[in-house]
């Protein structure tokens, strides 16, 4: 079953191709999802389903949603997409999630822009979480973006993570071309023995700009976090990327940060450690650096040509 | 039939100084047969092997391959046109798996292949297929793999560069028979290993003795053998500003 098929009961909402296309990218979405989502389009809601543990409910005071998880689902996932198809349009959204203790359960976010015209299209997301004791999430966000239209496609996410007591979250950020500006933030606590491992694919192109700011609090004994970033810098594009781990307690951190710089591109990468605490251990690496030499010419004795070679070498450092 | 003529490869020492790895090498690789290329460390093999894969460009000479100029082809034109090279000391990828690049190197090869290949070379498939091809890796683990993709792209001429380099005690004897029963079974192959040990030596057709840039002998095994027991490589070696004499070499 398509998803248009969801809505047969408000006609004027239906996903149209370009629709469809989109959900595909940033949610893996072919069909209707399984388990709760809340489909998100141009500033209203197109589609949502609760599930017997998992409630959506929108916000009473400003756009958004509330998600609420009851303590101890297992194996349930959360789609709540977002689809920008009109230019001009400058979408805010507030979205709460409440972890019940001991659950386990997947959250899929995703904002895709197309842009047709010539006004920027901008989507500012608020994500908070709260895990609370002994609760899982995996929460995966994609970014997206394309469109025949000259204007630009602008995303400004916010996140915020409490994890409590033994509660852990793995977190994956991902943005793969087609955004113009982004200036992402991503705040995180990390009580006693929580764990917490945040990983941010990146890659930009064009005259685009990446900016990301991370902190991480290891604010309870035995909490431990690690940042990953990857990214890629093509043609004239810049990124700058701070990743700060403040230890406050018996913690462990770690942040790595690995860069491929192409054509006339431009990165910053900034780890930095902060111990307030004496048992705090905090590492950091950074490497940027052109893809090596030796590696495409090795995939060239394959057969491969330099573009492909390329297109091989990033496709994996990105995946 | 592979031919270098009159090839020199120059390349600098970083001092902004040319220096020559090749000199006027003139040297014919015929097929079905079996080369083995030996000589002290910083003779010129892995340059060789480089300037017929294309990876290097002659300064001078010219290259055929069965009575075609390959000299200004690509790295890539050569490998389409059947020349392969697996590296001394291969390059790791970040986040490419085994099989991607095994899936890479056999191009139109179902998965079947793929695991069978890494049995041949002595790595389990179970263990092996999904692991990531970076600096996780043991040496002799990716250098099982570097074998595994020469072999799923089947060249007609193939280099294999000190493949026993790093590979353990007991599967050694699995390797060579692994290359030298591939080179059996394709009587219209060339292989060529490049090796510092004296059983891949011994199960070539021909040695080539490579020392200062240069091919210094080649010959049978039978022939060439006297010579490098003679240590004959000592005497090609630059002698330190003739600090060390000759008669050094015999001591
Ligand atoms: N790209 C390069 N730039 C500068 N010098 C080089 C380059 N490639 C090779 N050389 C030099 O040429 C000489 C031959 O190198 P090559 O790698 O061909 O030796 P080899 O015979 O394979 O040695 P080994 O047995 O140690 O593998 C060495 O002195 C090396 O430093
Ligand atoms: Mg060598």
């Amino acid at each position: 079953m398509k998803l248009s098929a969801i809505d047969n009961t408000r006609q004027s909402r239906q996903l149209n191709p370009v629709d469809e296309q989109l959900l595909e990218t940033i949610a893996d979405l072919h069909g209707i999802p399984q388990g709760a989502y809340n489909i998100r389009k141009n500033g209203d809601l197109l589609s949502r389903m609760s599930s017997a543990n998992i409630e959506i409910v929108s916000k009473q005071d400003k756009p958004g949603i509330d998600v609420i998880v009851k303590p101890g689902t297992k194996n349930e996932s959360v789609h709540i997409p977002v689809l920008v198809t009109a230019s001009g349009l400058h979408d805010l959204v507030y979205n709460t999630f409440d972890i019940g203790e001991g659950a386990d359960v997947l959250i899929v976010a995703g904002c895709g822009i197309h842009n047709p015209g010539a006004s920027v299209a901008r989507h500012d997301g608020i994500h908070e979480f709260i895990v609370r004791k002994g609760a899982h999430i995996r929460y995966v966000e994609k970014h997206y973006g394309q469109g025949e239209g000259t204007g630009d496609r602008i995303l400004n996410p916010r996140t915020i993570i409490t994890l409590e007591e033994g509660a852990s979250a793995e977190v994956e950020l991902v943005q793969i071309r087609g955004i113009d500006s982004t200036n992402r933030v991503t705040e995180a606590r990390v009580g006693a023995s929580g764990r917490l491992i945040i990983s941010e694919r990146l890659l930009t192109h064009g005259a685009q700009h990446a900016d990301s700011l991370i902190t991480v609090e290891l604010a309870g004994d035995n909490a431990s976090a690690e940042v990953l970033a990857r990214s890629v810098a093509q043609d004239r594009s810049k990124q700058v990327f701070r990743a700060s781990l403040v230890g406050k307690a018996r913690s462990r951190g770690h942040v790595a940060c690995d860069s491929i710089i192409m054509d006339s591109a431009e990165i910053s990468s900034l780890p930095e450690l902060h111990a307030l605490h004496a048992e705090a251990e905090l590492t950091h690496e950074a490497a940027i650096g052109k893809i090596a030499g030796e590696q495409l010419i090795k995939l060239m004795t394959m057969g491969l040509t330099e573009k492909e070679a390329i297109d091989t070498i990033l496709a994996g450092f990105l995946s | 039939m592979l031919k270098l003529e009159n090839v020199t490869v120059a390349a600098s020492n970083g001092d902004g100084e040319e220096l020559e790895i090749l000199n006027k090498i003139n040297l014919s690789f015929e097929t079905g047969k079996m080369y083995a290329i030996t000589g002290p460390n910083g003779g010129g093999k892995s340059s060789l092997a480089k300037v017929i894969m294309g990876i290097y460009q002659p300064a001078e000479g010219r290259l055929y391959l069965d009575g075609k100029d390959i000299t200004s082809t690509s790295i890539t034109e050569r490998a389409l046109m059947g020349i392969g090279y697996a590296f001394q000391n291969p390059p790791r990828f970040k986040g490419l798996k085994v099989k991607d690049l095994l899936s890479i190197a056999a191009s139109n090869r179902d998965h079947g292949n793929i695991e069978r290949l890494l049995r041949v070379v002595g790595l389990c498939p179970r263990d092996y297929i999904d692991r990531e091809a970076d600096a996780r890796l043991s040496g002799g683990e990716f250098k099982r793999l570097e074998i595994a993709m020469l072999l799923a792209r089947n060249p007609r001429f193939v280099i294999y560069d000190e493949p026993e380099a790093g590979v353990d005690l007991w599967t050694f004897e699995q390797l060579l028979g692994v290359i030298a029963g591939r080179h059996k079974a394709n009587a219209s192959s060339t292989t060529v290993v490049i090796t510092h040990n004296e059983r891949f030596l011994r199960a070539a057709d021909e040695i080539v003795l490579m020392a200062e840039g240069e091919v210094k002998e080649r010959g049978s095994a039978d022939a060439i053998w006297p010579m490098i027991e003679d240590d004959i490589a000592c005497r090609w070696r630059t002698t330190c500003g003739g600090e060390l004499d000759e008669a050094e070499c015999y001591r």
